[in-house]
């Protein structure tokens, strides 16, 4: 059994370092683009994005005054047992989201649609966001938070077999040169592409794509990963850098997944995780350990199955 | 970094000297010293829809509107806690930007992605005034780094902290890019025009989407096939 209130320690600390420490791997993605890069405004932002991340850690503050919309993603093993179930769950990660916006702080984005009404503190009607998954075997909690920022960069297009590969990067190159003008899309940024399911799905693999995975990793698909690489290469060619200035670093990675969609379309979305790609997670255990990481490895292979059937594979280790 | 070249760097105050904007080019980069507020669509509304009088002395104390909600927090006591500072997207404000100037005489609007050539010729001429851009976007710890202090925040109740005219110290903040001078140019423009040329070659090869949209065609007559 997971004692709540750990749970909700820890969604404070989450909240605190998504929003002041840039993960490892897009610091290394970003730092990689800024050495090549060559537009003179381009890398002048870059390097004073660079800056802004050591002076983010140094005063504990977070990295963008848009501190975007916190939410949560939530992985559990079949196993895995919370103190006061799922209600005492979500009341512990809502409760944190209001705690961390008050203490780090954040800026309190959330507001009603139409009435404007802003609690001040990032939880309101369906905010946060609490998604979840789960793993066979194991009685850990995975708790991610992702603060993703911006109003721009996202697309939604119903495309069908018909119009191929090519209008895959027909799309792909509307969003990001659509989005990157003036640099309304934060670029370079992690951009997430999914592709099938149903139209919500097709949103939703997108946005993991881009904020669950991390920068170098590739789809197990290698037809697919291959693809990944292709249309990073193509997103870094259009001649844009950052803020929509002349430069060539746009993407820092490109992340696809796929769901099995109606027979007649091939649903993409296109979703960008900007400069501030702020996700952080923690592997609470039964026994009160709690392990810290930046890779929310969300796509494993379970979560990609594709039988009706799941085999534990031979190696798999229950309490992993 | 490349071969690139640097930007030239400049200290400005927040009541500019007509001088001192006419020596700004596009792309320098420049530093802040001076009070600053915060002003998006809850204040634009409150002070010119709803005629309410605004709680600051314009343009004497400051003529830099920020657009720009802080990650901040006010404590039980009523002092301040500020993080991180960064811009919002500022083409949102036009209906406003007019009236706004001619009531605040605002001769520094920052935000984020600048605003359109229109508005540049329209309102920012003939006011003398000049955007700066944040950078990145967005550099929010540099730019709260910058804040020496928050003054005051008004209209934290009506608006919400978000949407609250925030008034900050500012020293040595920054960095901002000039992305327009006192004659309208635009830096923005001026890149798109460049990266325009080459997207012919990068679409090479792709093909239109079957299915219309409409904004892919402005007469709503159109079919979306084919």
């Amino acid at each position: 059994m997971i004692p709540i209130d750990l749970i909700q320690r820890t969604a404070e600390t989450l909240m605190d370092k998504a929003a002041i420490e840039i993960p490892q791997d897009y610091l290394d993605g970003l730092q990689a683009a800024a050495n090549v890069e060559d537009g003179d405004l381009s890398s002048f932002v870059l390097e004073a994005m660079l800056e802004n991340y050591k002076a983010a850690k140094e005063d504990r503050r977070a990295m963008c005054g848009d501190t975007g919309t916190p939410r949560w993603y939530v992985k559990m093993g079949n196993e895995t047992r919370i103190e006061g179930g799922p209600i005492a769950l979500e009341a512990a990660l809502r409760r944190a989201t209001a705690n961390a916006t008050n203490g780090v702080p954040l800026r309190p984005n959330r507001v009603h649609p139409l009435w404007r009404t802003d609690h001040d503190n990032n939880v309101g009607i369906g905010a946060p966001e609490i998604e979840y998954g789960y793993e066979p075997g194991g009685e850990w909690i995975d708790l991610i938070t992702v603060h993703k920022g911006g109003l721009f960069g996202t697309d939604y297009r119903m495309l069908f077999p018909s119009d191929g590969i090519q209008g895959i990067k027909r799309f792909y190159l509307d969003c990001l040169v659509a989005f990157g003008k003036r640099g309304l899309a934060c670029q370079p940024a992690i951009i997430g592409i999914g592709l099938g399911g149903c139209k919500d799905t097709c949103m939703v693999l997108g946005k993991r794509a881009a904020c669950l995975r991390v920068v170098g990793s590739r789809n197990s698909d290698p037809r697919i990963a291959e693809l990944e690489l292709e249309l990073k290469e193509l997103g870094n060619s259009i001649g844009m850098g950052a803020m929509g200035f002349v430069g060539k670093s746009m993407v820092i990675d490109a992340n696809i997944e796929v769901g099995y969609c109606h027979t007649g379309g091939m649903q993409m979305s296109v979703h960008a995780f900007c400069l501030s790609s702020r996700r952080a997670v923690a592997r609470v255990f039964a026994d009160g350990r709690v392990e810290y990481r930046t890779d929310p490895d969300w796509f494993t292979d379970y979560q990609r199955r594709e039988t009706v059937e799941w085999e534990m594979p031979q190696n798999h280790e229950k309490s992993a | 970094m490349g071969n690139a070249s640097k930007p030239r760097k400049i200290r400005l105050s927040t009541t500019p000297t007509p001088e001192a904007l006419a020596e700004l080019r596009l792309g320098d980069v420049v530093y802040l010293d001076g009070l600053i507020y915060t002003a998006r669509e809850g204040v634009y509304k409150r002070a010119l829809e709803e005629n309410a009088n605004i709680p600051m002395e314009l343009p004497s104390e400051s003529a830099a509107n920020f657009h720009c909600s802080p990650a901040a927090a006010i404590n039980e006591d009523g002092t301040f806690r500020l993080g991180a500072v960064t811009a919002t997207a500022s083409f949102r404000f036009t209906k406003w930007i007019g009236d706004w100037m001619a009531r605040s005489g605002a001769k520094l609007i920052i935000g984020k992605g600048g605003m359109s050539a229109k508005d540049y010729k329209e309102h920012f001429v003939p006011n003398g005034a000049i955007y700066l851009t944040t950078v990145g976007y967005g550099t929010g710890a540099l730019l709260g780094r910058g804040v020496k202090r928050v003054k005051a925040v008004h209209w934290n109740k009506e608006l919400g902290l978000a949407q609250a005219m925030w008034v900050l110290e500012a020293d040595n903040m920054g960095p901002f890019i000039v992305e327009s001078d006192l004659a309208g140019n635009s830096l923005f423009e001026r890149e798109n025009a460049k990266i325009s040329a080459n997207l012919a070659r990068v679409y090479e090869g792709t093909v239109p989407a079957v299915l219309k949209r409409f904004g892919e065609t402005d007469d709503r007559s159109d079919e979306m096939i084919g």
